[in-house]
């Protein structure tokens, strides 16, 4: 079958067979960010942006986004590395297996609700697991980011 | 691993309930539960090109399409402030932002899992199921019919005051419940929904005095902490790797106490009100 994708900004059209899933439909086109996990819907690292919201490209066809939009890490560049700097700074990875699903995830936290508080992070990135790390580094990293963008992103990391 | 053949995006519900009518074709809803076994489909019938991703209120009921996700039921701001609250925490701590975007209304419901929070927490709401073929029928009745090849079109739930609280325990956020239970009362009655037990979710009625004293608001902790125990003991457990029938019966009592302190605090907030 055929499927149309707007994939970061780029439209692509594709012969896919029904059953291939949207993480390698993405993979297949240069999107390595996005990493095969538990691959049980839990982990949260093939993170995707579908029509704008976070999803788990592990668990979705990719003959489901035929006709919509999906980004991944190498659509949001700018906005990641702005926001990864800080996870970064705190030294709040270990592996960075889980980064880039952290990251969309985050970033799809902080578009809904530019500042939430601990538990709504907390909350908000339930679905993202890291083993490396206890969470703390990666909190910080955002209260750090969360403070950064109230001042205008002006202040000292 | 999940193998399908052919998928198809239906345009209408007749062409849907028509292919579904194959043994070896099947509605993906979120497809999350799907995609974990090793079924091999024939076809794959997608239900989201039909409009069924709304929600939709009248001044009678809330009308929720099989596609709605997970998610848009926790952000509805009036399903949840009518509800106060527990539909979206019964869906709340179900694995991430990420799963509840994508898994639907309509495949908890049909599916009738044990573990799910979603078939308990709108079993304690007066909430009907409206079938393709078979109509317009409550959720109770659904929820013990056998599965067949209809299509599960949507939900009502039917905007009745009343009180309700939902509380689950899981061994782990994010995880299955180790047991999940809501209590309501409304003009049905009062009653208590007991689901992950491991098995589906089971409505027991509670006595027509104990409603009476919990709607009046004379019901003191330790007769909360005995209809609960007397609740308990009429709910039938089970053991898995979650966890053992014995704690989930005793669990049950704990629950069903909180609950029922929560419908009164309710019922406090809303005289206040």
């Amino acid at each position: 079958m055929q499927i149309s994708v707007m994939l970061n900004g780029k439209k692509v059209t594709e012969d896919i067979k029904p059953d291939l899933l949207l993480i390698d439909f993405v993979r297949n086109h240069g999107c390595y960010s996005v990493k095969r996990g538990c691959e049980t819907s839990n982990c949260g690292l093939c993170t995707v942006f579908l029509d704008e919201k976070p999803v788990l490209s592990c668990s979705v066809l990719a003959a489901r986004a035929d006709g919509h939009a999906v980004q991944t890490l190498e659509g949001l560049q700018e906005e990641a590395a702005e926001f990864g700097a800080f996870i970064a700074d705190q030294g709040a990875e270990q592996c960075g297996f889980c980064n880039p699903g952290m990251i969309m995830n985050a970033i799809a936290l902080f578009r809904e609700n530019p500042a939430p508080t601990d538990d709504e992070i907390r909350e908000y990135l339930a679905g993202n697991l890291c083993r490396c790390s206890g969470y703390e580094g990666q909190l910080r990293g955002i209260r750090a980011f969360i403070e950064y963008k109230k001042q205008g992103g002006a202040v000292c990391r | 691993m999940l193998k399908i053949k052919e998928y198809v995006r239906a345009e209408s519900l007749e062409q849907a309930y028509q292919l579904n009518q194959k043994k070896t074709n099947r509605i993906i809803g979120g497809m999350l539960w799907m995609k974990m076994s090793d079924a091999r489909i024939q076809t794959a019938i997608d239900l989201s090109a039909l409009g069924l991703d709304q929600i939709e209120e009248n001044e009678v009921e809330y009308r929720i399409g099989c596609m709605v996700t997970l998610r848009q039921l926790e952000l509805h701001e009036g399903l949840n402030e009518w509800s106060h609250g527990i539909v979206r925490e019964s869906v709340k701590p179900i694995v991430g932002v990420q799963f509840r975007n994508l898994a639907t209304v309509g495949g908890s419901i049909f599916g009738r899992f044990g573990f799910s929070d979603v078939l308990t927490c709108f079993l304690a709401l007066d909430t009907y199921v409206e079938l393709y073929k078979g109509g317009v029928i409550p959720l109770e009745e659904f929820a013990e019919m056998e599965k067949d090849n209809d299509i599960l079109v949507r939900l009502i739930v039917k905007k009745k005051p009343g009180l309700h609280a939902y509380l689950s325990h899981r061994n782990v956020k994010t995880d299955f419940p180790v047991l999940a239970v809501a209590v309501s009362a409304d003009d049905r009655g009062a009653r208590a929904v007991v689901g992950a037990r491991p098995s589906k979710a089971i409505c027991v009625p509670l006595k027509e005095e104990w409603k009476k004293a919990i709607e009046e608001g004379r019901c003191t902790e330790l007769e909360a902490e005995q209809m609960a125990k007397e609740l308990a003991e009429q709910i039938p457990t089970g053991s898995n790797m979650r966890a053992s029938a014995e704690y989930r019966s005793h669990l049950a009592g704990v629950l069903l106490k909180r609950a029922i302190l929560a419908l009164l605090e309710e019922r406090g907030r809303q005289n206040a009100d």
